[in-house]
């Protein structure tokens, strides 16, 4: 059995009292070394979902459990050592003036000895391959060498889950690969939990499960080969659904029996060819 | 209005030691009625070249024409408000310029600059709300209080309200969740179509490019790369990797097929449905010639 390390049970979150509920009696479990994809259309509650993981905000009802630990005001500090996360906008999350003196912010907030933090400044930046960047100035990054500062500042702190919160949305296809490069490597080695918010169909591909939100409950929780066969119904709540299940798709509807639901050209073009050594 | 840029370099910060050319020696004609798609990766010039489209940059040196308005280092046309009301642009994130208390007046604001009578305005913002997706019922609501998608909208209702002829759209849905991008592109090229605009529209995804654009320009390191249409540039595979730019999904799943069966299927822009159905006949074609 895996280990349980992020709990929701039965939460419900509204804004104010007179506002719509964002999430309405949401549960779900993530376990540690796991790494979940949760997608689902604009308003459908994702980021909300990540803001109560680390106590920026909390809900009305229910019970949000980190490691043990219910989230609360009294304990919210104790969960933030555990949850690190990298928002969006790139140029929202720079502090420092050089790329060390961001990294370095969030351990001096914690306290961690000089030795320490300049050891571990070198391990992160290594991790997300900065290591030559130890002194440049934060405008001098591109958009993707922004946001592995991002993760690298995170990574010091040591967190066991990570959550990205629709990180890759405004960097440029090639600075999206590198994230993902760089978050898949780190995740294998360092044995943390990985939560992906997103709507870009090749990070759903790559998680063990997906979680799809819609309207404030979850909607679907199973592998991304599971959900992805659910194309008609995805669309219907307004995602999007990866081309090589679309064409697998358009293949059947021409009689050519696929057996399996591929994921990617690889599996597809193994399926294609199974079925042509039989014609 | 055919658009026409001749030798045009751009250098910001020109004679100090800070000068970066960011444009190199571009030239393009692009004919009236185009839908044309720049793409490039971020430095690659593409933000440069579109803010000469409205004159909010002049040309260190060469000459840029937009219908019968030219724009070269010497000269900005004395008209230069005539130009802006006929060439409208989207930038990245317009909802950050949102600034109005209300969403009808924020709309109004553009037309009412270039002098636009009031009864006017009114006919358009009618026309306009439920084109972009919007309800009338949020015309009095302060734009601040919309979701992002909305204020996204109202944003670009702003700009289609000066009724531009050339609509220039710097990744228009950046942000967005897959339902709305795929509601706002059809939008924008149903009004390029309705209207007979000239479209620029800069973006990333190749997959736009293919399906909306007729004419594709590439652009590197301030230069003009490759141009030409889509089927003509996507099907470069190793140019474009050159650059660090991937072939549409499509594309890639070809070559693969190529590789894997020795069939060879051109890519012609077709729909995933009739992919399918030339997969279907291949396999039928070579079975049937054993």
């Amino acid at each position: 059995m895996r280990e349980k390390f992020i709990e929701f049970r039965n939460v419900s979150f509204r804004y104010g009292e007179e506002q719509p509920w964002v999430l309405e009696n949401v549960s779900f479990e993530i376990y540690k070394d796991e790494w979940v994809a949760i997608i689902g259309h604009n308003g459908s509650g994702k980021s909300t979902i990540a803001k109560l993981m680390n106590g920026l905000l909390y809900p009305q009802q229910g019970e949000i459990i980190i490691n043990g630990i219910q989230v609360t005001a009294e304990t919210v500090w104790d969960v933030r050592k555990q949850v690190g996360m990298v928002f969006q906008n790139p140029d929202n999350q720079f502090v420092g003036t050089t790329v060390q003196d961001d990294v370095a912010f969030g351990m001096e907030n914690r306290g961690v000895p000089r030795e320490e933090m300049v050891r571990r400044i070198e391990e992160v930046l290594k991790a997300v391959r900065m290591e030559d960047y130890l002194l440049t100035e934060p405008h001098r990054l591109s958009g993707g060498q922004k946001q592995r500062i991002a993760i690298a500042s995170v990574l010091a702190i040591k967190p066991q889950v990570l959550i990205l919160d629709e990180a890759t949305a405004m960097l440029d296809p090639r600075g999206r690969k590198e994230i993902m490069q760089t978050v898949s490597e780190i995740q294998e080695r360092n044995e943390i939990s990985l939560i992906t918010i997103t709507h870009d169909l090749q990070e759903v591909v790559q998680a063990e499960r997906v979680i799809v939100m819609n309207k404030g409950h979850v909607w679907d929780e199973a592998t991304p080969r599971e959900v992805f066969a659910k194309k008609d119904e995805l669309r219907e709540i307004g995602l999007d659904v990866p081309f090589v299940a679309i064409l697998a798709d358009e293949l059947k509807r021409n009689n050519m029996r696929l057996s399996n639901e591929p994921l990617n050209h690889e599996e597809l073009l193994e399926e294609l060819w199974t079925l042509h050594s039989k014609m | 209005m055919d658009i026409t840029f001749k030798d045009v370099n751009y250098i910001y910060q020109a004679n100090s030691p800070f000068a970066h050319k960011a444009l190199e020696k571009l030239s393009f004609h692009i004919p009236s009625g185009t839908f044309v798609a720049v793409v490039g990766h971020t430095g690659s010039g593409k933000s440069t070249l579109i803010q000469h489209l409205n004159g909010l940059l002049t040309p260190t040196s060469g000459e840029v024409q937009i219908g019968d308005y030219y724009i070269t280092s010497e000269k900005k046309p004395e008209n230069l408000k005539e130009l802006r009301s006929k060439v409208g642009v989207v930038f990245q994130y317009p909802e950050h310029q949102l600034f109005d208390e209300t969403v009808e007046k924020d709309i109004s604001f553009g037309p009412r600059n270039f002098g636009v009578a009031e009864d006017e305005i009114n006919a358009r913002i009618k026309e306009i709300i439920p084109a972009v997706g919007l309800d009338e019922k949020l015309l009095e609501r302060s734009p601040f209080d919309l979701s992002g998608g909305q204020m996204r909208r109202v944003a670009i209702a702003g700009v289609l309200a000066i009724k531009p002829e050339i609509l220039v759209l710097d990744e228009p849905t950046a942000g967005l969740d897959p339902r709305g991008q795929r509601e706002i592109m059809d939008m924008f090229y149903a009004l390029h179509k309705e209207q007979n605009l000239t479209t620029f529209l800069v973006t990333h995804s190749m997959e736009d490019a293919v399906r909306y654009a007729d004419h594709v320009i590439i652009m590197n390191k301030g230069t003009k790369y490759m141009e030409g249409t889509p089927e003509e540039v996507f099907t470069q595979k190793e140019a474009l990797n050159q650059v660090q730019l991937d072939v549409p999904e499509i594309i890639q799943f070809l070559n693969a097929f190529e590789s894997r069966f020795g069939i060879s299927l051109a890519f012609k822009r077709q729909s995933v449905r009739d992919l399918a159905t030339q997969i279907k006949e291949a396999f039928e074609g070579v079975k049937s010639d054993e």
